[in-house]
């Protein structure tokens, strides 16, 4: 069969690549071009190379925001993926209260971040906020304003509240897959609880809460606007993560050559652990598959 | 091994059923015998899944008793009855090897590891999967792991019953004939009771002992293969079973003779019917003739199925089907049909009417 060659069909391309090029090469492009450049202001550049980064890996404050970051996502993910499951286990399986507690739970899902920042930042006011004046009568001397353990418990059930419901919803789906036989079969065989649990709907759900890890990492790893709402990364930095620490180095500071460099950077590793999360769990799935 | 007894078993998934229309399973009163294999026929619907999760505990009835060698367990959960069920759908547990797979019931009763090594082994045998046993479930054939759900209930040596929920439905053709007729060897080798539900005619009438015809929430008959095909219960058995089914005409049966339109046909024996009374013919049982006796029939279309031939014909304005040799000529100036003796069977209202003097079926 002779096949038309027709070398016009690139255009067809092209409106993707012009889409792609104005969305995400040219303003990637841009933090790059800042962060081996550096400026005495009256927009003069001079070449830095490659000194921005360099500064970047022996700064104190980097690591310090990044060790805090990890802390933040891993604690998170420790509380929402096993408590999401146990919320879908135990949600109803059918009928009205089902589908009342699917509407109930994605309320949270729909609220826009500064929202729920401001919710969480007067929630836990010890003066007017109903979380900050109950514990503050139970006699806890509660204040995330001054305390900084108290401003991690207030972000992390914060977040947990915000986004354990998209873990939980997930599981859910996982779980309304499996069909009935696999539960009638598990009875036959006398298998416990825990075995169902362990040997058919984990497995089941596997796929789904590679999903949700997924999404909640690198969602917890860019959160912004909530701590910044409730916190503003106080109280000192004890909750300056990463995107704070940026912001305030870009636009507070203006230090827009090592604040580059630090993008870049900050791109870089959630693509490396988002990469080496999904390696690894595609490869686990399909070793088990011999 | 037990012998399973419904006693005026009824269930209905409404919670107040109040006429006979709500019941999914109608009166029912029945002995499966210790160590036979039935098979349990009907249409999609028609409610013999219901009854199979009845036997096997998952579902309890709304009336009635199951009984289990004499013993009551209609309402005891599926665990304690000891039966195993293989579904529709395989079902393994993906992460286990096939080895833990077939294990499993038996660590969650707690045998012993000798002891479950060699059962396991010996069903790994039975079920022809000794060289698989170490690879994981997951990424099997869909046959595979149907052998694997079958030996985890054989892997239970006390099991009181095998039921089998439509088993060959997501197997490839070639492998459903192996499948059965390792089921078929299983079943003569160890002489399990075994009740197997299907909607194929085929697979009923090769695996099992007795075959069980449900309709419509009803059992119709209850009989062997050869009694299912010469002497079918009620018309739907009729034409359910036999490809194509029974012919059906609408008759006035008086005495030792019937009318079908205008002809007259002797039956060979005495019937009394009332109601609406019809006629069952086979396929098999009807022969072409030109002229004289018989009735009038026009000779529509001819499909030849290899084996034989299916002659289709109009009869008054009714297909009628009959099959004839694969090497028999089909005369131009055929005309009539008429009946063998042997094949026909009188029907009242859908029930068969026995001739005077054969014994009750």
């Amino acid at each position: 069969m002779n096949k038309t060659v027709n070398q016009k069909a690139w255009f067809l391309i092209l409106p993707v690549l012009i889409l792609v090029a104005f969305s995400a090469v040219i303003p990637l492009m841009t933090v790059v071009n800042y962060s081996v450049q550096d400026t005495f202001g009256n927009n003069q550049f001079f070449w830095a190379g490659l000194d921005w980064f360099r500064d970047m890996l022996h700064s104190d404050r980097m690591w310090n925001a990044l060790s805090r970051q990890l802390m933040f996502s891993g604690i998170i993910l420790a509380i929402e993926i096993p408590l999401g499951i146990y919320v879908a286990l135990n949600m109803p399986k059918s009928g009205f209260w089902s589908s009342f507690c699917l509407v109930l739970m994605s309320l949270p899902l729909l609220i826009p971040w500064n929202v729920v920042g401001t919710i969480w930042q007067i929630f836990g006011r010890v003066d007017i906020g109903l979380l900050g004046y109950t514990l503050d009568a139970l006699g806890i001397d509660y204040n995330y304003t001054q305390n900084s353990f108290h401003a991690w418990v207030t972000v992390i059930v914060m977040d947990v509240w915000h986004w354990t419901s998209l873990v939980a919803l997930l599981a859910f789906a996982g779980l309304r897959s499996i069909p009935d036989a696999y539960y009638q079969a598990a009875k036959i065989d006398q298998a416990s609880r825990w075995a169902v649990f362990r040997y058919i709907e984990l497995p089941k759900m596997a796929g789904v809460l590679m999903i949700a890890i997924l999404l909640r990492f690198m969602d917890s790893f860019m959160i912004y606007t909530e701590p910044f709402v409730v916190t503003g990364g106080g109280p000192g930095n004890a909750t300056t993560f990463l995107s704070i620490d940026l912001v305030k180095m870009a636009l507070g500071q203006f230090d827009l050559g090592p604040a580059a460099a630090f993008s870049l950077m900050y791109f870089l590793v959630i693509l490396v652990i988002s990469w080496v999360f999904y390696t690894v769990m595609t490869t686990l799935d399909k070793r088990e598959g011999n | 091994m037990a012998k399973i007894t419904l006693e005026n078993l009824a269930h209905s998934y409404l919670p107040n059923p109040a006429t006979e229309q709500d019941f999914a399973l109608k009166e029912l009163n029945h002995d499966w015998a210790d160590g036979e294999a039935y098979a349990l026929l009907g249409a999609s619907g028609c409610g013999k899944s219901t009854l199979l999760n009845i036997i096997s505990g998952l579902l309890i009835p709304s009336q009635g008793r199951v009984l289990f060698d004499g013993r009551d367990v209609t309402t005891l959960p599926t665990a304690d009855r000891n039966i195993a069920q293989v579904f529709q759908f395989p079902v393994v547990y993906d992460t286990m090897s096939v080895r833990d797979n077939l294990a499993f019931p038996l660590k969650n009763r707690g045998v012993d590891a000798a002891e479950i090594q060699r059962r396991v082994q010996k069903v790994a045998e039975m079920i022809g999967m000794e060289d698989q046993l170490g690879r994981k479930a997951r990424g099997l054939t869909a046959d595979a792991k149907q052998k694997i759900s079958l030996g985890r209930g054989m892997v239970r040596e006390d099991v009181n019953a095998l039921l089998f929920d439509e088993p060959l439905t997501v197997i490839d053709p070639h492998m459903k004939w192996e499948l059965r007729t390792q089921l078929k060897k299983l079943h003569t080798d160890f002489g399990h009771t075994m009740i197997y539900v299907t909607h194929d005619q085929t697979e009923a009438l090769t695996f099992a002992d007795k075959v069980v015809v449900m309709h419509d929430g009803r059992v119709v008959q209850i009989g062997t293969p050869q009694e299912l095909f010469e002497r079918p219960a009620h018309t739907f058995v009729g034409y359910f079973i036999g490809s194509p089914g029974m012919n059906l005409f609408d008759a006035q049966i008086d005495g030792t003779r019937a009318r079908i339109g205008e002809a007259t046909i002797d039956l060979g024996a005495h019937y009394t019917a009332t109601g609406r009374t019809q006629i069952g013919v086979r396929p098999e049982f009807i022969q072409l003739s030109s002229g004289g006796a018989g009735i009038p029939a026009r000779v529509s279309r001819i499909e030849d199925v290899g084996r034989h031939k299916i002659v289709r014909l109009d009869v008054a304005g009714n297909e009628v089907s009959m099959i004839a040799g694969e090497g028999e000529a089909i005369p131009a100036d055929a005309d009539r049909i008429t009946f063998a003796p042997d094949g026909i069977n009188i029907y009242a209202d859908d029930w068969r009417v026995a001739p005077q003097g054969e014994g009750a079926i």
